[in-house]
């Protein structure tokens, strides 16, 4: 037995084998001309591709800021659709460059997993969504409870942890794919549908009838949602990492996609180290000089990304609250560029 | 010339350079492919090893002791996400596959008997109707059947609050079938002794009976004596007054029912769409089987005077059957190793389990990976091993 298991292990290594080799991601990227990155297949306002195939989202406009800021161009993506359960395998085998899917930062996958977290583009927090005809008004009523949830996420545990803290029966019903797991609430499998409040808000809009659902005002977790890359590339793990305090640095010193040509005339010494007009932080990381001003210009501010795809600009009007910047009662803060 | 004759017998096999001969070749050649492989396997085991540990991903067999943390719908053994570690979670995965696996072949079996017998029937209603169950379900992607059977159930079957209910202890939902469960307070042990009594006489009647035949030529009725043990020896024990029973009956609460037995819509689903797919490949092997045996067998048993029936079920079946089981053993394995489409009805069985949730939270893809297909390698050989004892009983012994 032992020597079979030790055979096929040997068999199943193989795939990750070619692509973890190489720690020179910024090279490899480079010279396949487009960028990979595993996206979600199907959650509105973080990573969906319309009828003609363009993705849109905020994760999926991540992966345009780091294509921009690489080639400047920010069609160069390759979008890889990636289920919840073979997202991390998929990032650690090589097959993306870079995950941006709605991801929680948690220790064990900071470390076991082999990756690391390059920051929090979107703080979250897990929530139920119910129909309203259970007359159900907090989580804490729903002892005995049917809950559908997507399989190999921080949700399926913190549903057991949550039921068990206030010591409520559950029974949960797990589904591979989001996809499967709102059918199977909608058709009345489930009494409650659980993921990130931004998740509930998203994939209510694709129930048979949206409004005869309601979501409970318990957030139940913390679920920071981050981009994360592999470990043992020290400066891919940077450039994603400054990819995204370079949006939450515009969006702070008011640059934005409108007015990004103007500001390279500023005299601010913040702006001009940002946009490249002084000093070579573009060229530290391995880019180039006007790298943000490519990011900026092609997808705009943290403050646009986020309104256009899940704010006010969007059918799920989610508010900034916690992702708002720090100046403004918010998490959102960035080092500065010096 | 005589001396000449010896010489030539004396050389023996004409000798030949080690290189040209064939036999040391073919060794060698064999050898070198070994090393090959051996290189092979060396190389990517290494290559694997570094390139796990440079990236700093766990790895080895740790995680087994681990709490598991999450729940899972359907537990044949003792499991709780507090409680319970990852191995746990592999056994109830591993439990869930084989209860689907199991039930599936049977009904599977009787159903693809059936469809088989009915596609040679006389009857041309019957034999359309059979060809074409075979034809729709055998050309469609099992994956799809699966979706449509889960859909179709679900949709079919009403909410908690008008569930169709039978005597207010038997409830059908789209949360699943509901029944009660019993709960032996003493005299359990006495029902099973009873019944393991009874299974035991049956089989020893049928062997008296059999051999009595073979001497005697009488009959004797075995489906009835059967019948008598199996009902009569647990009612004697119900009515000596031993037996004390309860049932847990299944109760409606606010959201869902508890106690009983609970039958989830995601097992149906998979059941009737594994039973309906590998029915239809099995009608087929058993067509093949039937339309094996010449004709001539079944005139003689005509001539002999034997009704269809009895022909069918002692002259055709039985030299059929040896045609039948191989390809049958493939149909069996099939139906297993489909079992792990159960991933997209979400019922818990290892691939949804073990290397789903379990892989997700441990991120040791390597290990998960292999310990799985090891399992469904070794259910795998186990059933042929057991379906190749069972073909070398069935064939032909020439007397």
């Amino acid at each position: 037995m032992k020597r079979v298991i030790t055979t096929f292990a040997l068999a199943a290594a193989f795939g990750l084998t070619a692509a973890a080799a190489s720690a020179q991601t910024l090279n490899t990227v480079k010279s396949r001309g487009i960028l990979n990155c595993g996206s979600n297949a199907g959650l509105a306002g973080f990573g969906l591709p319309d009828a003609q195939g363009n993705w849109t989202g905020l994760d999926v406009d991540y992966c345009r800021a780091i294509a921009a800021a690489i080639f400047d161009d920010p069609t160069k993506v390759k979008f890889v659709p990636l289920t919840a359960k073979d997202r991390f395998t998929s990032l650690q085998s090589g097959d993306v460059d870079v995950l941006v899917r709605n991801t929680t930062w948690t220790s064990s996958r900071d470390t076991s997993l082999g990756l690391n977290f390059t920051g929090v583009n979107y703080y979250d927090g897990q929530g139920f969504m119910v129909r309203k005809s259970l007359k159900v008004n907090s989580a804490l009523e729903l002892n005995d409870a049917a809950v559908c949830v997507q399989q190999g996420t921080t949700t399926e545990l913190n549903l057991a942890d949550y039921f068990r803290a206030n010591k409520m029966k559950l029974k949960t019903v797990t589904f591979a794919s989001a996809d499967e797991t709102t059918k199977a609430y909608d058709a009345g499998r489930c009494d409650a549908f659980t993921t990130d409040a931004s998740g509930l808000y998203s994939e209510r809009l694709r129930l048979a009838k949206p409004d005869d659902h309601v979501v409970l005002p318990e957030i139940i977790s913390k679920e920071p949602l981050g981009p994360s890359v592999r470990h043992g590339d020290d400066q891919w793990f940077d450039i994603v990492k400054w990819v995204h305090f370079a949006l939450i640095n515009a969006e702070e010193m008011g640059i934005t996609k409108a007015n990004v040509n103007e500001m390279l005339k500023s005299e601010n010494p913040d702006v001009k180290r940002l946009l490249g007009t002084e000093g070579a932080y573009g060229e530290q990381l391995g880019l180039t000089k006007d790298w943000a001003v490519r990011i900026i210009k092609h997808v705009g501010n943290y403050g646009e990304i986020f309104e256009r795809n899940v704010g006010q600009g969007s059918p799920l009007k989610i508010a900034r609250g916690l992702n708002a910047l720090w100046t403004k009662g918010g998490l959102q803060y960035a080092p500065p560029v010096r | 010339m005589s001396v000449a004759q010896e010489s030539i017998r004396d050389a023996g096999p004409p000798k030949v350079s080690p290189i040209r001969d064939p036999k040391v070749r073919a060794i060698a050649y064999q050898a070198l492919l070994c090393l090959i492989v051996a290189f092979l396997v060396y190389a990517a085991a290494r290559n694997a090893i570094v390139n796990l540990e440079r990236a700093h991903i766990a790895s080895g067999f740790g995680f087994w002791d681990v709490t598991a943390g999450f729940d899972i719908s359907q537990t044949l053994i003792e499991y709780s996400a507090q409680a319970s570690t990852y191995g746990t979670a592999f056994w109830v995965g591993l439990l869930n596959t084989l209860l689907v696996s199991v039930i599936g072949i049977v009904l599977a079996t009787i159903l693809g008997f059936l469809v088989g017998v009915a596609r040679l029937s006389r009857n041309l209603l019957v034999v359309r109707i059979a060809a074409g169950y075979v034809e729709v379900i055998r050309n469609l992607p099992l994956l799809l059947q699966l979706l449509f059977w889960y859909n179709a159930v679900l949709k079919a079957l009403p909410d908690l609050r008008s569930s169709y209910d039978i005597g207010g202890s038997i409830f059908l939902n789209n949360r699943g079938l509901f029944f009660p469960s019993p709960i032996f307070h003493s005299g359990g042990k006495l029902l099973v002794g009873a019944l393991i009594v009874a299974l035991v006489g049956s089989i020893a009647f049928r062997i008296w009976a059999h051999k009595r035949q073979e001497r005697t030529g009488q009959q004797a009725p075995v489906l009835w004596v059967t019948l008598a043990l199996f009902i009569g020896l647990p009612l004697l024990v119900l009515l000596s007054g031993e037996l004390s029973v309860a049932f847990s009956y299944p109760e409606k609460g606010r959201f869902n029912i508890r106690g009983g037995v609970e039958v989830l819509p995601e097992f149906v689903a998979l059941l009737l769409g594994l039973v309906a797919y590998t029915a239809a490949f099995i009608s087929e092997v058993v067509r093949a089987g039937i339309l094996a045996v010449s004709k001539g067998q079944t005139e003689a048993a005509n001539a002999l005077g034997l009704r269809q029936g009895p022909t069918l079920r002692l002259v055709v079946i039985p030299q059929a059957m040896r045609v039948i089981i191989p390809p049958l053993t493939s149909q069996y394995l099939n139906l297993t190793k489909n079992s792990s489409l159960a991933v997209a009805v979400g019922y818990p069985d290892l691939v949804q389990v073990f290397t789903g949730t379990v892989l997700n939270q441990t991120g040791q893809a390597v290990e998960v990976v292999a310990i799985t297909m090891a399992v469904y390698l070794t259910i795998s050989l186990v059933t042929s091993f057991a379906m190749n004892v069972f073909n070398s009983r069935m064939a032909i012994v020439e007397r």
